[in-house]
């Protein structure tokens, strides 16, 4: 049954929410840190687990698979409700810091890149 | 008259129903843009989100949802469905991929808000923003437009440096957004490693996935898995050890 995949997404969703929210208020940050990444981890291990096994059931696996095609129209209808007057009118400041400081990561992804793979390498020879 | 006030009150009280058709709609008109008008040069996805943009900034503080007809879209595009259906994404994910960049990964995460925060406050500095205070929230700021107002709060910041540390964080997740696909090519964004390092290093969650939604979805999932990191990376760092580092240096 599909609702049986939604059901599991959205408990290894709500166990990050919750550890994401343990890891916040354990460092005294608040708020939520990488609760997504760890419903993310959580997800994929299980399913991994599962599909070595026995496979999740293809009606099940159609429970996740619809929600992670609607991440497409979710990101659109976010965008629509971005403050974008707000980041223009806000001053030069905030248009020339964003962008710059954003630009400089974009000039270091190629570099991080490249070390990554070299490093890669040498840790299999 | 009547038939007005049925259909505004149809469409007001059926708001998330009201967005799925819109988004529906502009993702079909987008596809047909890209494929009739752009021979599909331009992605479908990245003409939608261009659009929703531009809608957005017709809107109000909360972008189109500002009208009562489109309110539902705040709830689509809230950070509940935004987080669940990430975290959906992950189902396409490669377990092994996600170990051989998991190093790297976190590297990037940590170079990728440092050098965010310094070159945005520096700009700040430059535009004569140069107390430490408003060093601090503006370079957090240009991290993400969360981790600089909860920075801007915790050092005691006025509210229009928070506002303009707000403004750079949603500067940033629109450039990120448009420019991805363009500059794809050039920074190898095309596999599954390079994604988890993009993701590390550019952080804002919705910038990320829309960038590579429109640059290629089967890497969203690994962009993201980082990118989610990056604001509690932000948010430690910030108004801790960059804040005070900045005390002592100007």
């Amino acid at each position: 049954m599909k609702i049986y995949g939604v059901a599991f997404l959205a408990a290894c969703y709500l166990i990050g929410q919750v550890i994401g929210k343990y890891i916040g208020i354990g460092l005294g940050i608040g708020g939520n840190v990488g609760g997504v990444g760890i419903a993310m981890i959580l997800l994929v291990l299980i399913n991994d687990r599962f599909y070595k096994k026995i496979s999740l059931h293809v009606e099940t696996q159609a429970g996740v698979l619809f929600w992670s095609s609607m991440y497409i129209p979710v990101i659109v209808a976010m965008s629509s409700i971005l403050n974008v007057k707000v980041a223009l009118s806000n001053g030069w400041v905030a248009i020339f810091s964003g962008i710059l400081a954003t630009s400089c990561c974009y000039l270091l992804i190629p570099l991080i890149s490249k070390w990554s793979q070299l490093n890669l390498k040498e840790s299999i020879e | 008259m009547i038939g007005v006030d049925v259909l505004d009150e149809v469409f007001i009280k059926n708001g998330l129903i009201v967005a799925f058709l819109t988004v529906g709609v502009m993702l079909f008109l987008a596809d047909w843009m890209s494929k009739k008008i752009f021979n599909k040069r331009i992605p479908g996805v990245a003409i939608a989100i261009l659009a929703a943009l531009v809608m957005a900034y017709f809107g109000g503080d909360k972008g189109i949802s500002n009208h009562s007809f489109f309110s539902g879209m705040a709830l689509l595009g809230g950070a509940m469905f935004r987080d669940f259906t990430i975290v959906a994404t992950a189902m396409g994910a490669n377990l092994s991929e996600l170990r051989k960049t998991g190093l790297p990964g976190i590297i990037s995460l940590f170079i990728g808000v440092t050098v965010t925060f310094f070159v945005g406050g520096s700009i700040g500095y430059a535009m004569g923003y140069t107390d430490a205070v408003s060093f601090t929230t503006i370079g957090a700021g240009a991290c993400t437009y969360i981790v600089g107002p909860i920075t801007g709060a915790a050092i005691g910041a006025s509210s229009d440096l928070i506002a303009i540390s707000i403004a750079a964080g949603v500067v940033k997740t629109i450039f990120v957004t448009i420019i991805t696909p363009l500059v794809a090519k050039k920074i190898g964004l095309d596999n599954p490693s390079t994604a988890m390092i993009f993701g590390g290093m550019i952080g804002t969650t919705s910038g990320v996935a829309a960038g590579l939604a429109a640059t290629d979805p089967k890497l969203v999932p690994y962009g993201a898995l980082t990118a989610t990191f990056y604001t509690g990376m932000g948010v430690l760092l910030c108004p801790s050890v960059f804040y005070l580092l900045m005390v002592y240096l100007l």
